[in-house]
């Protein structure tokens, strides 16, 4: 039997290789680098980032598309998503600077896991064939679970690891019968073929269980109801700045290979899995939000919200066609920049041995940190969506996709969460602003670094609701780049 | 020749066991074994499938299976002997330190 190599297109691996150089050398750098110079490492990690980051905006239609026989593909939607990973990335190494001082965690394998989940999420969003998905998948997980446990004083970390790994990987199991299912139906696991096959075929009842099981697997992955309960107690556990980087980045690795995988490949069948999509979708909006309203926790209310946003993001996704996708990456932007920035309040917030993470905690915060008070409060609004910010931008856009696609209904009930949502996302900025304060006399934590991450995520929370069209046209772009 | 359908069915039954010993039982190892052996459910029909198709993108598969559910029970053992440290409990009902 001939094997023939496949033609190798070093070009649109590039933003994947960087990485995870720039994770090796951290990795390396950290046996020899003395103990108070640590930080450097978090150093080498953002410019790695950085250069990733302009990689990617250089190679922005400059490249072939296909590449190593058909699985590997980077696309403009490749591109944009690597591009929202750098920024992730680098607004949560940015917040780790001074955070891990603070949380008395290691500096060294901490980067290094960062840098290989942010790999397996470019490998994610480009993968044009199940398997690697899956292996982007788990590539991301599997560091995901070990820096969701590297808060090793403390047992709650323990738990949030241990929770967030079983979960996970019976997840992954779920995922992976739906491929080999799929594989059974069509006759292959890359998504050209695949999309070939259900364009002509039509679907089978094998095709049908397949794509249910997916959907599973990516429902615990973005948190979607009833797939939802690992995610209050392992974004309560996990260090905070891991917590920001699991909301935002993994959901949005899970949304780009989900999108992929039904928007486009599974277009030609939408009839059969958009009305499970809608069911999910509704119950995930209004569970997170109505959880959210008892919460006392600032930190597990946000876990809650973060279950509501995935709600959102999954109209979009029912929604479908080329406005719904746009609408998906513009919000899965929105989505990250106002997490990120609400998630760096919260480091600053913390001090050592004591996390400040309850509601009366924030009392007084708005007098006492003028311009902290005022970046929560940005951040706050944004996730209620309040206009001009981006989170009112990218809502207006998702409900509209969904009027305009025949789906009022959701889209009323979306709204009607947004206005429950308000309650809890106001009563933070009530706390901050009409109570007076106790509990924190100084802000020790509070360092250059994470005062530009929480500087660039409030700027670009404003800016991209007040001039929404480049952004939104360059998402629209990169959805149809998926053809 | 055994039908493929013989495998498939093997498969799914092999892996409901997994499903339900990881929603059944409480002991966390047995858990983990239950989600090894959900995968190895799915090996099975990934090598049915490729012998049934003539292909070999099912049997690649499953060593890419195999590989990652090597990492997945390296970092999950070490998990679960961290958490064991902190409480000395491998039940799954006593790691309640976080609730609303």
């Amino acid at each position: 039997m001939d094997i023939t190599l496949p033609a190798v297109n070093w070009l649109s691996v590039l933003p994947t290789l960087l990485l995870s150089a720039t994770g090796m050398l951290a990795l390396f750098w950290d046996i020899w680098i003395k103990d108070d110079e640590r930080s450097l490492l978090g150093w080498l990690s953002l410019t790695g980032i950085v250069v990733t980051a302009l990689c990617s905006w250089l190679l922005w239609g400059h490249n072939d598309v296909e590449s190593f026989s058909g699985m590997f593909a980077l696309d403009a939607y490749a591109l944009f998503f690597n591009l929202v990973f750098c920024l992730v990335a680098g607004l949560t190494v940015l917040m780790s600077l001074s955070y891990l001082e603070t949380a008395e965690i290691r500096h060294g394998e901490y980067y290094a896991l960062i840098l290989f989940a942010t790999v397996g999420m470019t490998v994610m969003a480009a993968a044009t064939d199940l398997i690697l998905i899956f292996l982007g998948l788990e590539t991301m997980s599997i560091a995901v679970y070990v820096l969701a446990g590297i808060w090793r004083q403390h047992l709650t970390s323990h738990e949030a690891a241990l929770k967030y790994f079983l979960l996970g990987a019976f997840a992954s199991g779920f995922l992976l019968y739906g491929i080999a299912l799929i594989y059974g139906a069509t006759g292959s696991v890359q998504l050209g073929p695949i999309a070939e096959h259900v364009g002509t075929q039509g679907s089978s009842p094998l095709l049908l269980i397949g794509m249910g099981l997916l959907i599973v697997g990516f429902g615990f992955k973005v948190a979607a109801v009833p797939f939802h309960v690992w995610t209050p107690d392992v974004y309560q556990g996990s260090p905070t700045t891991v917590t920001a980087f699991m909301a935002v980045g993994v959901k949005a690795a899970a949304f780009a290979a989900f999108a992929r995988i039904f928007l486009h490949t599974l277009g030609a069948v939408h009839a059969d899995w958009q009305g499970i999509l809608w069911v999910v979708a509704a119950l995930t909006m209004t569970v997170g939000n109505i959880t959210a309203l008892v919460q006392h926790n600032i930190k597990r209310m946000l876990a809650y919200s973060s279950i509501a946003h995935a709600g959102y993001l999954l109209v979009a996704m029912v929604a479908g066609k080329d406005l719904g996708g746009a609408a998906l990456l513009y919000y899965l932007v929105a989505y990250g920049l106002m997490n990120l920035g609400a998630f760096g309040v919260m480091v600053a917030v913390g001090r050592r041995g004591e996390p400040h993470e309850e509601l009366d905690d924030y009392a007084g915060l708005g007098f006492r940190y003028p311009a902290l008070g005022m970046a929560m409060t940005v951040f706050m609004l944004s996730l209620t969506g309040v206009p001009p910010l981006v989170g009112f931008t990218g809502k207006f856009y998702i409900f509209s996709a969904a009027v305009q696609a025949g789906y009022i209904w959701l889209a009323v009930i979306g709204v009607l969460n947004s206005v429950v949502s308000a309650y809890y996302y106001i009563r933070v900025v009530v706390n901050m602003y009409m109570r007076e304060g106790e509990a924190i006399v100084e802000l020790p934590s509070l360092r250059s670094a994470l005062g530009v991450a929480i500087l660039i995520a409030a700027i670009g929370t404003v800016l991209m609701g007040v001039f929404p069209s480049a952004s939104m046209s360059l998402a629209g772009a990169s959805f149809l780049s998926l053809g | 020749m055994v039908p493929i359908s013989y495998h498939l069915i093997l498969s799914g039954i092999l892996f409901t066991i997994g499903v339900t010993g990881v929603l059944l039982r409480r002991n966390i190892i047995i858990i983990f074994m239950a989600i090894e052996l959900m995968l190895n459910a799915v090996n099975l029909s990934f090598v049915a499938l490729a012998r049934h198709f003539g292909n070999m993108d099912g049997q690649i598969i499953v060593f890419f299976v195999m590989s990652v559910a090597a990492a997945e029970v390296a970092v999950g053992l070490a998990i679960i002997l961290l958490v064991f440290r902190g409480r000395e409990t491998v039940n799954a009902d006593e790691l309640n330190l976080m609730r609303w």
